[in-house]
């Protein structure tokens, strides 16, 4: 039996009288590389928002590493890690100062924290930009350790939202094969992009339109039921533009945060 | 046929960054003209410089036949320029980002409403709204309405679709190819290698140095190998048994399969052998056109080498 990492029942989240996630229904597995795909304005930040404690459902029932999203956030906050494109890493601190900024918010000791910086420049041969500000980095190098940032404190789920945009085409595979990884050591991976190529590398994906999920399944079961040879046509086909005059396509903005990135104290 | 842009050796640094090193290209009248790259390629300095908003180091550049360091002022009317950060005014509604615009061009909403109505007429029902209150395609729409309301000659496009998902991306190229009845000369950028497909021309560009300017069509050609796509189930320990397969000489993910190439061009029974004995049997090969994406992995990995 697969372990569930987040389970989401009848999630609804309205803002005023816009409903932004339309009823939701999901479960995501330990391991599994998931793929949040959607248009833009469908809702999926809504969502993510919610699975990552910082929003509450309207209604619904939502668990996350185990604990509940309504009354459990701060807990959900520590069992997960979260890299977006537009935030990743503080700019004016070296590579080491943002690792241990990080490792120190997650409330990790500081011998654990010198052993995983250790571990993690090696890794990403990283040893001679150690002391280098994150302004000075090209911005692949910069993605990938803002990824290995948010997995420092080896939480359950790392959210990653458009974790590779405008990043050149090697790098862009280098950091999937950082993802193939992080999801073979166990931790789930939940993942937004427009590429939709990448979405083709995932366990499972779903498509979101208008609030709701219009498609859940393997890329390969999607892409027999919509007769379609890519991932990208199955996306034509159902994540239809929201951009008929008649549709209400303004996301609801309730609180200036709503556009933002997660506050930075959530990590990566 | 008139050169709308033509440059040469154009170099530009930043303190110790040098963002464009000798970048020569030109572009003719009516094209779409895509620059294919990566963030910190130099796309944002390049295009710049081509709108007049900074001056290259070295190099000469002329646009319309004006020069861009001289004739800035006359050139910047003929200019439609959309800046990859949305860059209208956010407090003011739809319609009055679009009449300030058409009033700062000296023109009128109304003189050039034939040009935009395609592009506007999607986004006109919110006419009164402010442009800080839209969406992300609605947003795009109108920056590109903008760009255009004083019909000029030359339209620049800074990453118009980056961050946006790919039925708009889509439509906006639709969009675009229906500009072109207009006589209006595109250059746009994009890191979507995918839409290079879209353009007449492209260059791709890296690090600041233009690795190859063609059609699609002969860039794709270029690529100097048999390209095979490769199939399992098991992606992820395929890619790393290619990789380990004494044969190959490149092995990429791509979508649901992974391309590779051979040392000997060809995937023979040796390849499957390997693959059975490695526990991967239910593997899937094709030989595949490559697309430009595989073209730009090559040209990178001949910078690395």
């Amino acid at each position: 039996m697969k372990e569930k990492v987040i389970s989401v029942h009848n999630l609804v989240k309205k803002f005023g009288s816009f409903t932004a996630n339309d009823n939701l229904n999901f479960e995501v597995f330990r391991s599994e590389i998931f793929g949040f795909l959607g248009a833009n304005g469908a809702g999926k930040t809504t969502t993510i928002r919610i699975l990552s404690g910082l929003s509450k459902p309207t209604s619904g029932e939502v668990t996350v590493a185990g604990f509940d999203a309504y009354r459990q956030t701060e807990q959900i906050k520590k069992n997960i890690g979260y890299m977006c494109q537009k935030f990743s890493l503080y700019e004016d601190l070296t590579v080491k100062e943002n690792i241990t900024l990080y490792g120190g918010i997650y409330g990790m000791s500081k011998s654990l924290i010198k052993e995983r910086t250790h571990e993690l420049l090696e890794k990403l041969h990283f040893q001679e930009y150690e002391n280098r500000l994150i302004s000075d980095l090209p911005l692949g190098l910069r993605q990938k350790l803002a990824f290995s940032v948010a997995i420092l404190h080896e939480p359950r789920i790392v959210f990653l939202d458009e974790p590779t945009g405008g990043v050149d085409p090697i790098t862009r595979r280098q950091f999937w094969e950082m993802i193939y990884e992080t999801a073979a050591r166990g931790i789930t991976v939940f993942v937004t992009t427009h590429y939709m190529d990448e979405a083709e590398y995932c366990d499972r994906i779903s498509i979101m339109s208008e609030g709701k999920i219009v498609a859940l399944d393997t890329p390969e079961n999607l892409k027999k039921q919509y007769n379609a040879a890519t991932v990208e046509e199955v996306f034509i086909k159902i994540a239809r533009p929201i951009l008929s005059p008649t549709t209400p396509e303004i996301l609801p903005r309730i609180s200036p945060g709503n556009f933002n990135p997660p506050t930075p104290h959530l990590g990566g | 046929m008139q050169k709308i842009i033509e440059s040469s050796g154009i170099t530009k640094n930043f303190g110790t960054t040098k963002a464009l090193n000798d970048i020569s290209f030109s572009v003719n009248e009516s094209e779409v003209f895509g620059f294919i790259g990566p963030d910190g390629a130099g796309k944002t300095t390049l295009f710049r410089i081509i709108t007049t908003l900074l001056l290259p180091d070295k190099g000469e550049i002329k646009v319309l036949g004006l020069d861009c360091t001289t004739d800035y002022k006359a050139l910047r009317k003929n200019i439609g320029y959309m800046p990859g950060r949305f860059s209208l005014y956010q407090d003011l509604t739809v319609e009055e980002n679009l009449n300030f615009y058409a009033t700062v061009f000296g023109t009128t909403v109304k003189e050039n409403y034939d040009l935009i109505a395609d592009i506007y007429s999607h986004i006109e029902p919110f006419k009164k709204r402010a442009a800080g209150k839209l969406s992300g395609g609605m947003k795009q729409k109108l920056a590109l309405s903008c760009a255009l309301i004083h019909k000029p000659k030359l339209l620049v496009l800074d990453e118009p679709t980056t961050g946006v998902d790919a039925v708009s991306r889509m439509e906006f190229w639709d969009m675009l190819g229906k500009l072109r009845q207009h006589n209006i000369t595109i250059i746009v950028s994009t890191p979507y290698m995918d839409e290079a497909m879209r353009c007449d021309k492209v260059a791709l560009i890296q690090n600041g140095k233009i690795l190859a300017i063609e059609t699609p069509q002969k860039i794709r050609d270029g690529f100097s190998r048999k390209l095979f796509t490769v199939k399992s189930v098991e992606k992820y320990r395929l890619i790393n048994t290619l990789r380990k397969y004494p044969g190959t000489l490149t092995a990429y993910p791509f979508g649901d399969s992974v391309h590779v190439t051979f040392i000997n061009d060809s995937a023979d029974k040796t390849l499957y052998d390997y693959l059975n004995k490695e526990g991967i049997s239910d593997v899937v090969v094709h030989e595949a056109k490559a697309g430009i994406e595989d073209r730009f992995l090559e040209l990178m990995e001949g910078k690395i080498k």
